[in-house]
Parts: C-alpha cells; sequence; structure tokens
C-alpha cells in the first residue's frame, strides 16, 4: 500500500532579547552553571514577573511577517507540572489566546513550485532549566541558566506530506527568523529547537492517522532521519495490522530511531489557568503599526525581486536570498558597479561561496568586499582580464594582496588582446608543432584546444581566449 | 510612657529617641508575648533608622513579607529556616520612610485560615481572651497591636485576613484596592487577591503607614501606576453628605444578634455624623464563599509548586528518588489546612474539571463584582458588620473546615471585587471586639479614611485596652 506521511511542526524559536522574558537576568549563551539565574528564575518566594517588551515587539514581527493575526489582546497561562529544572513547577506560557494566530509560510519545493504552510498560532513562553544526568555519578545537575529564555513556539498546520517538505519549511522559517532578527537561529545552541508530529494514512484517505509527536529533533539532517523513520515504522505497524499508539517519542540519532518516551496515559494534565501575575497583553494598534513599518523585505519578496529584478534563475535567487547579508552583498556588489547581474550571481555562488565554505567564514567576514568583486567583474567585462586570468586575482584578493588593479599590475595578469602580439606567438607554436597543425588543417577540430592551449601557455594564460580561437581559425582559413 | 502613642507622635526628629521607642515595644515583646506567641521572630536593631516621615515608628511585618537576611517563615515548616536574599518592596518603603522592625509576626500557614490555627509555630492567642483566637491569618499582627506590643503591623489580606482578626482583637485593619500596595516579596498564597495593608489602632495610623507604602512597583506587573493620594489629608474630610449602603445580606441567620447590635449602633453613630444611610442588596454575593474556594485554591496550588525541596525550603532526608523527593519534601514541609487547598485546587484545575469549576467560579466572580459597582452608582460606601461573630474559642472550628471558612462570609467578597475595605472596632459583646466593616470604590481609599476617621472621633472603641495588657509605662 502507498502510505501519504502528514506532519506538522513545532518550532521553539529563542528570541534575540537582552535579557530573560520575565526578568532582567542576561540571556548570554554559554555562561557557567547558574550564573545567569536570578531571584526571579529561581521562582523565589515572593517573586514576580515582569514582561519584557522586546520580546513582545520580536513575536508581532513574526506575526507581521507570516501574515497572521496579532493579538490585540493575549493572555500569559500557566502550565503546571513538576521537574527540578522548572523553578516555579509551572511554565508561564500562552494557552488559550496566543499572540500570534493564523499565518502562511510559503516553501520553495523542487521545479520552482512554492507551496504555502499554514501556521496556526505562535505563543510566548519562557524556556525551562537544563537537568544534567550525565555530569555527577549519583545525582541529576541542574543547570537554570536557560530558565525564564524567552521563546516563540510557532505551530504549523498539518500541511506537510514528506520529511523533505518539513525541512523545506524548517530552513525556510529558519531564514525568516533570521531576517527579521528575531533569533540568531543557532542550532547548536538550541535557539532553534523543532518537534514533529507525525502520522500516516493510505493514499488517497482524507482522515487523519493517530500520530505520534516526536521530540529532540536538532538538526535538519535529524529532523529528515527521523521523520523518515517514523513513517516508515508507523506504516510497518499499520502494514502488518497493528494499531499506532498517540505517544511521545524521542529520537535517538546515534541509533537512527524514535523509541517512546511517554504515552497518552502518562501525559502531563497541565491544568492551564491565566496567570494571576501578569495582566493581558494589550497591544496599541500604533505599536503594531510601528513594527509593520520597520519591518525588513521578507525573503520571499526579496526571491521574486531578484528574478525579476536581475534576471536570475530561481535557484540563484533562492540561494542568494538565504540570508539577508547574503543578499545584501550581493546587491552591495551591484551598487559599486558590477555590470552583468548573471555573472555577479555565478561568482558568488561559486567562488565566495566556496571560499567561505572552505576557510569557516560568514559572508560579513568575506575578504573579499562586494565592491572589490564588483571591480573584478568590471575588469573581465573591459576586457583586462579573461575568467581564468580573474579567478587568479580572486585568489590574490581573497589573500588580501590588494586592490583588483595592482594585484593585476603587480603580477603581469593583463589580458593579452593586442593580435600582432598573439599572431607572433601563434606562428612560434606552429614552427613547433608541425604535425598537429597539419592534422588540425586536415579537419581533425578538436587540435583547436590545443593549440589555444600552447599558446596560452607561453602568455602565462593571458591571451585573450575569444581573439585567440579567432586568430588560430583565421590562420587556418588562410593557409588552407 | 503614658498611653499608647500616635504615629504621628512616635515620628521622631530626634533619631536617638526613635531608638528608645523601639526599645520600649521591644521590652513589651519580650514581656508579654509568651503569653500570646504574635511573634515568630524578634528583631533586634542594626542600623539606625533613615529619616523619612515614618522615620523611628516601631513596625512589625507579617511574616510572609520577605525580609533580607531576616528568616522569614510564612507560617509555615517549609521554610521554617528560610533567610531571604531581599527585601519585599513593601519592607523596603517602609524601611526608607524610617520604620524600625521589631519582629516577624505569627500568621495562618501560607495565610490559609482564619484563626492562627494553621500556624506551624502554634497559634496566636487573642489578647482579649486567650483561649480565643486572634482571627486570621494576619493573627499575629491584630494581637501584637492589640496588646500594645507594636503600634502598626502590616498585614495580608486575601479573603479578610486583616479585617477579620482586626475586628476579633478590636484594632483597625485596612485592606486597599488590589493594586495599590506592590506585592513584590509578599509570598503569593491566591495572586489575584492577595493586598497588603495595615493593622494599627486608628485610622490615623493607618493612613500614615499607608501612605509610606502605597503605590506603583514596576517589579509588580498588578501594581497600578495611579497617584497616591494623600491619605493622611483624606483624615479631616468627615463623614457629612456620604451616602453609605448598608448591606442587607450581611445581616442574615449567621449573624449574632449581639454583634448585629453592635453594628446597628456604630451606623447610627455614622448617620449622627450626617451620613445618608440606605439599605442595598448584593444579589450574587451568597456566592463568594464557593467561589473564593474554588479560585483561592487554584491559585495556591500553582503558587505553592515551587516548594519542592530543590532550591529552598524543607527538604525530605535522603530521598529515594525524584518522586519521594517531591513526595516527602512537602506532606512534611506543609500542614494539613495548605495540603487540603493544594489538593482543591489541584482538582478544579483538573483536566475536564476546569469549565466546571475554575471558569464558572470566575463568571460568578465578574457577576459578584459587578453587584458592588451597580451599588456604588448611588452610594459611596458600603458598610456592615466584619465577621458573624466575636473571636471564637480555640480548637472550636478546627474540626469542620467548613465551618471555619464561613467565617469569612462578610469578607471575601471585596477580595473577589478587589475593592478597597477596612474594619474599625464598633464595641464589646461579651468583652469581646467586634468590628464594623466599610468598604469603598476602586482605589477610593481616601472616602473610608474620612469616614473611619471621624467615627473615631466620635467613638472610643479603637481606644479600649485589652485587660492584662493596658498600657503601663513599658
Amino acid at each position: 500500500m502507498k502510505w501519504e506521511t502528514v506532519i506538522g511542526l513545532e518550532v521553539h524559536v529563542q528570541l534575540l532579547t537582552e535579557s530573560k522574558i520575565f526578568s532582567a537576568t542576561p540571556t548570554r549563551y554559554g555562561a557557567p552553571p547558574n550564573t545567569q539565574a536570578g531571584l526571579i528564575d529561581l521562582g523565589y518566594p515572593g517573586v514576580l514577573p515582569v514582561l519584557n517588551r522586546r520580546a513582545v515587539e520580536l513575536a508581532v514581527r513574526l506575526g507581521l511577517a507570516i501574515g497572521a493575526t496579532v493579538s490585540r489582546r493575549s493572555v500569559f497561562a500557566r502550565k503546571n507540572y513538576f521537574y527540578p529544572d522548572l523553578p516555579k513547577g509551572y511554565q508561564i506560557s500562552q494557552y488559550d489566546r496566543p499572540i500570534v494566530q493564523g499565518g502562511a509560510l510559503e516553501i520553495p519545493l523542487p521545479e520552482g513550485i512554492v507551496k504555502r504552510i499554514g501556521i496556526t498560532r505562535a505563543h510566548l513562553e519562557e524556556d525551562a532549566g537544563k537537568s544534567v544526568h550525565d555530569r555527577f555519578p549519583d545525582a541529576t545537575g541542574i543547570d537554570l541558566n536557560r530558565a525564564g529564555t524567552p521563546l516563540l513556539e510557532i505551530v504549523s498546520e498539518p500541511d506537510l506530506r514528506s520529511p523533505a517538505e518539513a525541512v523545506a519549511y524548517l530552513k525556510s522559517l529558519h531564514t525568516l527568523v533570521r531576517y527579521l532578527g528575531i533569533s540568531d537561529g543557532n542550532l547548536q545552541e538550541g535557539s532553534f529547537r523543532c518537534d514533529a508530529n507525525l502520522s500516516v494514512r493510505p493514499e488517497g484517505e482524507t482522515r487523519l492517522g493517530t500520530r505520534t509527536e516526536i521530540k529532540n529533533l536538532n538538526s535538519f539532517r535529524f529532523v529528515e532521519q527521523a521523520l523518515r523513520h517514523e513513517a516508515d515504522r508507523q506504516a510497518g505497524v499499520l502494514e502488518a495490522g497493528g494499531l499506532v499508539v498517540q505517544e511521545t517519542r524521542l529520537y535517538d540519532p546515534d541509533r537512527r530511531e524514535t523509541r517512546p518516551l511517554r504515552s497518552k496515559e502518562e501525559a502531563h494534565d497541565y491544568r492551564y489557568f491565566p496567570d494571576p501575575d501578569l495582566l493581558p497583553l494589550v497591544l496599541e494598534e500604533s505599536f503594531i503599526e510601528r513594527i509593520r513599518s520597520a519591518l525588513p523585505e521578507l525573503p520571499t519578496a526579496k526571491r521574486e525581486r531578484f528574478r525579476s529584478a536581475y534576471g536570475l534563475g530561481p535557484y540563484d535567487a533562492a540561494v542568494l536570498t538565504q540570508s539577508r547579508e547574503l543578499a545584501d552583498y550581493y546587491e552591495s556588489a551591484r551598487q559599486a558597479g558590477a555590470p552583468d547581474p548573471k555573472l555577479l550571481a555565478n561568482w558568488i555562488l561559486s567562488e565566495v561561496l566556496a571560499k567561505l565554505n572552505r576557510d569557516h567564514l560568514e559572508i560579513d567576514a568575506a575578504p573579499v568586499p562586494p565592491s572589490a568583486l564588483a571591480q573584478l567583474l568590471i575588469r573581465i567585462a573591459d576586457g583586462t582580464l579573461s575568467g581564468p586570468l580573474a579567478k587568479t586575482v580572486f585568489e590574490a584578493l581573497w589573500a588580501g594582496e590588494g586592490t583588483v588593479d595592482a594585484i593585476v599590475d603587480a603580477r603581469g595578469l593583463r589580458q593579452v588582446s593586442d593580435t600582432a602580439a598573439l599572431e607572433q606567438v601563434i606562428e612560434e607554436t606552429i614552427a613547433s608543432h608541425g604535425p598537429q597543425w597539419r592534422e588540425y588543417c586536415a579537419g581533425r577540430d578538436k587540435l583547436l584546444g590545443f593549440f589555444v592551449g600552447q599558446v596560452m601557455q607561453a602568455t602565462r594564460g593571458r591571451a585573450n581566449p575569444q581573439t585567440l580561437n579567432a586568430l588560430i581559425r583565421k590562420r587556418r582559413d588562410g593557409s588552407s | 510612657m503614658k498611653s499608647r502613642l500616635r504615629v504621628p507622635e512616635l515620628v521622631a526628629a530626634d533619631p536617638r529617641h526613635a531608638r528608645s521607642a523601639a526599645d520600649r515595644y521591644r521590652e513589651r515583646i519580650r514581656v508579654h508575648n509568651p503569653r500570646l506567641n504574635a511573634f515568630i521572630t524578634q528583631v533586634d536593631p542594626e542600623v539606625p533608622p533613615a529619616a523619612g516621615p515614618l522615620a523611628g515608628v516601631p513596625i512589625a511585618h507579617k511574616d510572609i513579607f520577605v525580609t533580607r537576611g531576616i528568616r522569614t517563615t510564612c507560617g509555615s515548616r517549609m521554610l521554617a529556616d528560610f533567610i531571604p536574599p531581599y527585601d519585599a518592596t513593601v519592607v523596603e518603603r517602609l524601611a526608607r520612610a524610617g520604620c524600625i522592625l521589631v519582629g516577624k509576626t505569627n500568621m495562618d500557614e501560607f495565610a490559609m485560615g482564619s484563626s492562627n490555627e494553621t500556624s506551624a509555630f502554634g497559634p496566636v492567642r487573642n489578647p482579649w481572651d486567650p483561649e480565643r483566637v486572634p482571627g486570621g491569618s494576619s493573627g499575629g499582627s491584630a494581637a501584637a497591636v492589640a496588646a500594645g506590643l507594636v503600634p502598626v503591623a502590616t498585614g495580608t489580606d486575601t479573603g479578610g485576613s486583616i479585617r477579620q482578626p482586626a475586628a476579633l482583637c478590636g484594632v483597625t485593619g485596612f485592606k486597599p484596592s488590589y493594586g495599590r500596595v506592590s506585592r513584590f516579596g509578599m509570598i503569593a498564597f491566591a495572586s489575584s487577591m492577595d493586598q497588603a495593608g495595615v493593622l494599627a489602632r486608628s485610622a490615623e495610623d493607618v493612613a500614615w503607614v499607608l501612605r509610606g507604602m502605597a503605590g506603583h512597583d514596576p517589579r509588580d506587573s498588578t501594581s497600578v501606576d495611579r497617584p497616591v493620594p494623600d491619605y493622611v489629608a483624606a483624615l479631616t474630610r468627615g463623614i457629612r453628605g456620604l451616602r453609605i449602603g448598608i448591606v442587607r445580606n450581611f445581616f442574615d441567620d449567621g449573624l449574632w444578634p449581639t454583634v448585629a447590635d453592635r453594628i446597628q449602633a456604630a451606623l447610627a453613630v455614622l448617620e449622627a455624623a450626617g451620613a445618608r444611610l440606605t439599605d442595598v442588596t448584593l444579589p450574587n454575593l451568597s456566592l463568594s464563599v464557593p467561589v473564593y474556594y474554588v479560585l483561592a485554591p487554584a491559585e495556591c496550588s500553582s503558587n505553592l509548586a515551587r516548594y519542592d525541596g530543590v532550591r529552598f525550603g524543607h527538604r525530605a532526608d535522603r530521598p529515594e528518588d525524584l518522586f519521594d523527593l517531591y513526595c516527602r519534601s512537602r506532606s512534611e514541609g506543609f500542614g494539613e489546612e495548605v495540603q487540603r487547598r493544594i489538593l482543591i485546587g489541584t482538582y478544579v484545575l483538573s483536566h475536564g474539571y476546569y469549565d466546571a469549576y475554575y471558569l464558572k467560579a470566575q463568571r460568578v466572580r465578574r457577576l459578584i463584582r459587578n453587584d458592588f459597582l451597580r451599588a456604588f452608582e448611588s452610594v459611596d460606601l458600603l458598610a456592615g458588620p466584619t465577621t458573624p461573630t466575636p473571636a471564637f474559642r480555640l480548637g472550636e472550628k478546627t474540626a469542620d473546615p467548613l465551618t471555619m471558612y464561613l467565617n469569612d462570609i462578610y469578607t471575601i467578597g471585596v477580595n473577589l471585587a478587589g475593592l478597597p475595605a477596612l474594619s474599625v472596632p464598633a464595641g464589646l459583646v461579651d468583652g469581646l471586639p467586634v468590628g464594623l466593616q466599610l468598604i469603598g470604590r476602586d482605589f477610593d481609599e481616601e472616602t473610608l479614611f474620612a469616614a473611619a476617621a471621624d467615627f473615631q472621633r466620635r467613638t472610643e472603641w479603637h481606644r479600649a485596652e485589652p485587660p492584662g495588657f493596658e498600657d503601663v509605662s513599658g
């Protein structure tokens, strides 16, 4: 039987605030255990939460960016459960009145298809601390540095139909939150975490199957692996005549499997109720409008603009707009005079990205600034440099050897387009490769490349390839 | 010390005098507290008092307000050894105003109780009759003020916990509007109703102290950002012309006729002073007690979840595992009444019961508040008894929680509605004090002060001293 996979994702995005969501404690990552946990984060007797305004702004930004309804009135609720790394015995979250409701994210799929994925809601909440099980022989350590860190939980509709779509959604969302500046999206540090709800059903069936929730998916690769395994597992259970049990499962990346964490019966009764320590969050129209007017250009819009304004293909436009910084790099180079938009895209996508990858650098730290790349492309356009020469210059630029023109002069890399000079080199080459020349003249066209190569070698690559090609052909045609 | 000094008289121009006043009260605490058990912790001076508007005024804080470096127990074994690392806003403001802390007063455990009998530190005794309860939960504060162990004390009032003990001990107790005084550093019982207030001998003394502690606090999101009027100035406004509604619901079968007589007499004083009295009925008020005993336990079940033996407070010895740590730490740390309310609260918030209990109670709460608001369209204050009976005997109601809960029948509605209210002494029944309750509009503490001060200029009840605690020279 053919099975259809149905997936909905819950993504926890850590918001880029200076301080925690309900206290003034800083949120820096990586501090020694329990050094970033103040009295409020520790839930000391008598303390009270005060909402971080910045966290609200960032949540509104997301809401506006996905075309959602930003609630004029939302409510914080307590989610009650006991756990040692949950200091108050409850997590402050939002339940039936979240700050963001409805909305959608467009995700690019192969072959230029764009799919709209519904977003049910996004709500603000505080993170819990961390239990450390492997540090002490007879005890569990508790690090409350993370307790109270602001999170935005973004819940999708069950609109995703494959692990690949789930990953595409996650990547789009990841791009979006970084565009919006609401999160650093750092997966290793847990700034972007994902839980998935997955069910399978026979193809053509419209009702949803019984789902499981899969936790602990902290990389895009794991998401795809875990969901693939879980979909196969469920299909296997059903094909064997069994029933899928509604439960929470944990993904174990080492053993590449999901395993049960707790069943529906063991699920907590969180006893949600409105937090009496926090008034309903009421947003003024002007507050929302101010945030709307300061929104940056969003990835989808930018992608479309890159296609229409620069004539780029869907793939190039998608990659270039994957991060705001990369898109800015492209447009800065354009502004600095890079003449051919497609050639510029090619250079960035091949040369620049390859070097960044090799050197483990982010685009902002590229040693070749956009203006230098533009200058390089200007020199290609005006005939000073051939493509291969330009690559040599680019290497030198990356190594910090100076400006494009200085490198060209210092290394004598100027392209030779002077006909007389090239003709002389061609004659010398024919003279020393008589047999090959005769074969070429007799019709072995392939040997053109041989002669081009020889002349290039003799000119140390500086010969203008177009001129050289034309001159060799002309010489052959003349001699026949 | 000829007679008890009023707060404005205690405000010392000279810090040396301040010290000596505090020392005189400390001496009284030393002598009399063993009979009353009104204090859990006595505090000796360390720093000279600040020169503020309350410079040199000795004060006791209910042991629910956290005090930096001074044990704060909340009347519970759970926090028997808890030394807070910070001061509550109320504590901080009053210290800055010049108050001198002389001790932390006994209370029902986590403020859950109406008799002070749930305290892990033993019951407080009523200075008017040591065999009787002082009321609760601010029973220690009420008894301490009544016995002259301290001129003023802070309290908290979630369902009557200031007004009821004030009435039973014959002192003036004031519960401000919800949001008037910061709850930061006040250990939470039921957050949507908890409010800090003052117990003192007179409305005048209360006004002086409340002026020093009221006002917006950015650390408490539910504290209200509106100017604090000069309560002391309001004391002289007088009753004349005020429309006072007598809450007929309060004069029910549970009200002792002898208490009703005292209240009628007090109302006559108000009328003689120029108030216009009318009858008022609040149709949904009878639902106050059931609504309160859904909502307050719901909130407390969550508020008290943090006492899990992990970070602070009582921790069970040698727990076998996490579950055992939780169960034993909480079973050993919390008393019976607190456990009862945690269970009730957990139940009413549970899946499948939330709508029937919590949500319905919230709706009725709104109806009750609307009853009050409608009444205030035609009157300036509401009046009635604070409690149905005078102080009862120790142990008399402990066997039956429901009877105990009914003690707060006249006070609870005010907390559900968030209104300001006070209790002033209105005479004695069989040698025991009874209180007149006045209820005001949202944030109209001034009218309450005006009426109570005028009443106390015309009566002597608030000057009555319990036998055995008459003020001899310290």
